[in-house]
């Protein structure tokens, strides 16, 4: 009886080792995007910790956004969140099997990213002809520029690099290349980039409008 | 099958309930900013209902709160720590701004 215990223990912990298990019982490209995220989060973590580092040293830092700023980056977080509800109608959609479907979603949430991506250099070129530069601003601390073109220019790089990826996946799975599964990646990915920016948004916007 | 479709038909509604709830914390963050808080109250407040909405956004729409527990384990405390650690900094930029030549 004790050895036949044993050699099941041991063929338990055998398979365990022996492979073509799922940790977490997700697939690996699903784990991978979460390890990445995790990566970026830490990274975008970095860069809004910075920026408030050196708003806090500042003692003249900025605050240039009047209401129509307050009320464009207001319009752009929900244009952002509304793409998240396109994409996850879109997953759903791809694990129904609908896969006409899953292209008008995920056009709809392109769709939201670029409009995300032309307010945003909208504002940006309206800064830029205020005098706005990398290290020098007609208002004050020097370094505003520098943080502000930085943080949300990498975020913004994400959106688009978002929008490409998503084409490339609503292509792909109107050919049946791409699974249901890479649909959902996807979406991890483009959820991560709306996170990202609800915190971009109070830290950057809401904490430095021109009050009256 | 039917209890397959229930379950998505209900996941829909949750999707609408959560994106709805999303909505009106940004619209709460916005009036918030426009009153005469004290600026650690407002960032304290603010930050609180950032984390709010990222909890809905991964819980929800990232699925997480549907996968196996130990996959959240392993993600979030290790993020929450690694962010945590860069707090350190903050007692520094305090000490420049405190020690500005005058």
């Amino acid at each position: 009886m004790a050895s036949h215990q044993a050699t099941s223990d041991l063929e338990t912990r055998e398979s365990a080792w022996s492979g073509g298990g799922s940790p977490f019982a997700i697939g690996s490209k699903k784990l991978g995007m979460w390890l990445f995220i995790v990566s970026d989060a830490i990274t975008f973590s970095a860069l809004l910790i910075a920026y408030s580092f050196v708003r806090v040293a500042s003692a003249s830092w900025p605050m240039p956004f009047e209401w129509p700023s307050i009320l464009n980056a207001t319009i752009m977080t929900v244009v952002l969140l509304s793409s998240s509800l396109t994409m996850v109608m879109g997953v759903r959609a791809a694990k129904l099997g609908r896969s006409s479907a899953v292209v008008g979603w995920l056009a709809a949430t392109m769709l939201g990213g670029i409009l995300f991506d032309i307010l945003h250099i909208r504002e940006w070129l309206g800064l830029i002809g205020e005098g706005v530069r990398l290290f020098k601003n007609p208002w004050g601390d020097p370094q505003f520029g520098a943080a502000f073109f930085t943080l949300t220019g990498l975020h913004m790089t994400h959106v688009t690099i978002g929008v490409v990826y998503l084409g490339v996946i609503a292509w792909g799975s109107r050919r049946g290349k791409y699974t249901s599964e890479d649909v959902e990646v996807s979406g991890l990915y483009w959820h991560f980039v709306d996170l990202v920016w609800m915190f971009i948004f109070p830290l950057v916007y809401l904490m430095s409008y021109k009050m009256a | 099958m039917h209890e397959t479709t229930e379950h998505v038909e209900g996941t829909k509604r949750t999707f609408l309930f959560v994106w709805g709830w999303l909505l009106a914390l940004t619209g709460v963050e916005v009036i918030l900013a426009y009153q005469h808080l004290e600026i650690k109250v407002m960032l304290g407040i603010l930050m609180t209902l950032s984390i709010v909405k990222a909890s809905l956004i991964i819980s929800y729409f990232m699925h997480l709160r549907y996968e196996r527990r130990s996959l959240a384990w392993t993600l979030m405390p290790a993020l929450v720590f690694v962010v945590g650690m860069m707090f350190i900094a903050f007692p520094d930029s305090i000490r420049l701004l405190l020690m500005k030549p005058h």
